[in-house]
């Protein structure tokens, strides 16, 4: 049977004290001990630096802010979602489409902070109440920006945006008062709008995972993209399903010589959704969702 | 309490921040006539009764822990996969059937960076403080903490190579867990952002349970390397200040594991199983300052040593209330 008594205890034990010297100068710590001592504080220090090391490779992001994702909808200013975002997915597992995704290490956008690929799949507001905004649990994703925080120019909408999908509802506004970003029309010479040309089939092709709320089809299940094939004389798709009113529309423009062709034209109530580079057919797609982007006109 | 107690109370606070447990100065009456009874009054029988009885190791609160913790983050996932929405979102923040739950680390790390507190933040953080109030502060640790479970089986290699002479545990100053602690507070305060958290392995491996593996659970494994080959169970002893936070609230908290001193035969397996030895000075022969002796905050209320004793000197206990086991 062993016994551990005070004055017996191995290398490794935590429980012996460190010994103080004596007031009668008696060196009471051994020069072996002294010795081990001294490679704890080393290990110690070595243990602090990789821990901070590791530490500060969190604030990548930060660093890499030129990179930006596109948050979720009711997100704060990049600087303040990364500190209020408390990364738990609650807004993940709200999304009835599956629009958000929550970044790895080596997103740059911050480890477990939610994102959205709208190319990928799009944020439709098939929730139509913005349930990713209700769920969060700290404010990251808001209905309320507090008053200490600005609104950057251009991030407010003039009006809260409709929501065409309940465009006949008593309440037919989505609660949002600031966009997460902007479409663009990156590549107009690939547009088919601005080709004249129209569109047959499957956008995306047949294995495209994105779902979509036609209201069509069901008001409350997102269908594949896929199961759902267009036949349009000239391209709309962006325009077709936008679930945002008067956010794009197709309007006849003036190219500086004088000639003049279709587009589609982005308006201010655009909140930034994603669903139209979503659908787009072309690829890479013609129209692009800017994250965080302001409305300039 | 007596006055030796208390004065041992607080003595264990400074233990949680990192200080090295000290000799008692004085020993209680009660408790020294026991210390001397039992130097000079050896009983063989059941000396030889009690070695048997350590061959015959119980599991019975490790099984029930481990079954727990499955448990809790099995219900997370399930929540998500199955969509059946009992347990939402992950360790840093939740809903229980719609009530907030926020991990007492996560929120003080957002309420540092953001400066602003929200309702919700707010009822989450007091929910979950009342809970392991109630359930004994550092319990989540060892119940709940998915990093944990991994760490007690990394622990067990660990032992293994130490026991064939390959590595050895290459211990450190406890003190750092309370520096990481300010310097992570420092800096969520100063930079705004929550930089802990993307270095956590609880919330990496908690997400990747419920959201799927990512690259993040590189780290997680680096930490485990870190601690089979070098330091045993290094980051929860030394660098996680999620456990220091719990351990704050397990100070107050009325379920804890109660040391008796009558039946010990100060063998000390229990340090050895434990994961913080500190908390068990007291059961080293002499150390008793009473026949009865509540282990401290940094605690973790895991109960291997309750398994490992075979004389049942050391009990989960909930103050106020009679013995639980």
């Amino acid at each position: 049977m062993s016994e551990i008594d005070d004055e017996v205890a191995g290398d490794n034990s935590d429980s012996n004290p460190p010994r103080q010297a004596a007031g009668n100068g008696k060196p009471a710590v051994s020069i072996a001990k002294r010795q081990t001592n001294r490679r704890r504080v080393l290990r110690t220090i070595l243990l602090t630096g990789g821990v901070l090391g590791a530490a500060m490779s969190g604030f990548l992001p930060l660093v890499y802010a030129q990179k930006k994702r596109l948050r979720p909808p009711g997100a704060l200013d990049e600087k303040d979602f990364l500190g209020s975002c408390i990364k738990c997915g609650q807004c993940v597992q709200v999304c009835p489409v599956s629009a958000i995704k929550l970044a790895d290490l080596v997103d740059g956008v911050g480890v477990g902070t939610p994102y959205i690929d709208p190319r990928a799949q799009a944020c439709d507001f098939s929730c139509d109440a913005v349930q990713c905004i209700l769920a969060c649990p700290t404010g990251s994703l808001t209905y309320h920006k507090p008053a200490f925080l600005p609104v950057r120019p251009g991030a407010a909408l003039a009006a809260k945006p409709i929501l065409l999908a309940k465009e006949n509802d008593p309440e037919p506004t989505l609660n949002m008062h600031e966009r997460i970003g902007v479409a663009r029309l990156t590549r107009p010479e690939a547009c088919l709008a601005v080709q004249g040309k129209g569109f047959k089939g499957q956008t995306r092709g047949a294995g495209f995972k994105g779902k979509l709320r036609y209201m069509d089809v069901d008001r409350w299940k997102p269908v594949k993209v896929s199961s759902h094939p267009y036949e349009v004389a000239e391209c709309d798709l962006c325009v077709r399903q936008c679930p945002v009113k008067g956010a794009i529309s197709i309007e006849t423009v003036f190219a500086p010589d004088g000639s003049q062709h279709k587009s589609p034209v982005v308006h201010e109530p655009c909140v930034g959704c994603g669903v139209c580079e979503m659908v787009c057919p072309v690829e890479p797609t013609a129209i692009t969702i800017e994250a965080g982007e302001v409305w300039k006109i | 309490m007596s006055a030796l107690l208390k004065r041992r109370f607080f003595d264990q606070i400074k233990v949680l921040f990192g200080a090295e447990p000290t000799k008692p100065k004085e020993i209680g009456p009660a408790a020294q006539q026991i210390h001397f009874y039992k130097k000079g009054n050896r009983d063989l029988i059941a000396e030889k009764l009690h070695a048997r009885a350590h061959a015959t190791p119980s599991h019975k609160w490790r099984n029930r822990r481990w079954a727990t913790l499955i448990f809790a983050n099995l219900l997370f996932t399930l929540s998500f996969f199955l969509d059946i929405q009992i347990l939402e979102g992950a360790l840093t923040a939740s809903r229980f059937v719609g009530f907030h739950l926020i991990d007492l680390n996560s929120a003080l790390q957002v309420m540092l960076a953001h400066k602003h507190i929200i309702n919700n933040l707010l009822i989450g953080t007091g929910t979950v403080l009342v809970l392991w109030v109630l359930l004994g502060g550092r319990t989540f640790c060892s119940w709940v903490c998915p990093y944990h479970l991994l760490a007690e089986w990394a622990e067990k290699i660990h032992l293994f190579l130490v026991s064939k002479k390959l590595v050895t545990d290459q211990n450190m100053d406890r003190r750092l867990r309370s520096v990481f602690w300010v310097i992570f507070a420092l800096l969520a305060l100063a930079t705004g952002y929550t930089v802990f958290e993307a270095i956590s392995p609880t919330g990496i491996l908690s997400r990747a349970l419920i959201y799927g593996p990512g690259l993040a659970l590189l780290w997680v494994l680096a930490l485990l390397f870190f601690e089979v080959f070098f330091s045993r169970r290094a980051w929860c002893r030394y660098a996680c200040p999620i456990g220091l936070t719990y351990g704050v609230v397990g100070i107050v908290s009325p379920v804890r594991i109660l040391y008796k001193l009558d039946g010990c035969f100060h063998e000390g397996d229990c340090r050895k199983v434990c994961l913080v030895p500190h908390v068990l000075d007291t059961v080293i022969k002499g150390r008793a300052v009473e026949p009865e002796v509540p282990i401290g905050p940094d605690c973790t209320r895991c109960g291997l040593c309750v398994d490992v004793c075979p004389t049942g000197s050391l009990s989960f206990d909930v103050k106020g209330l009679s013995k639980l086991a």
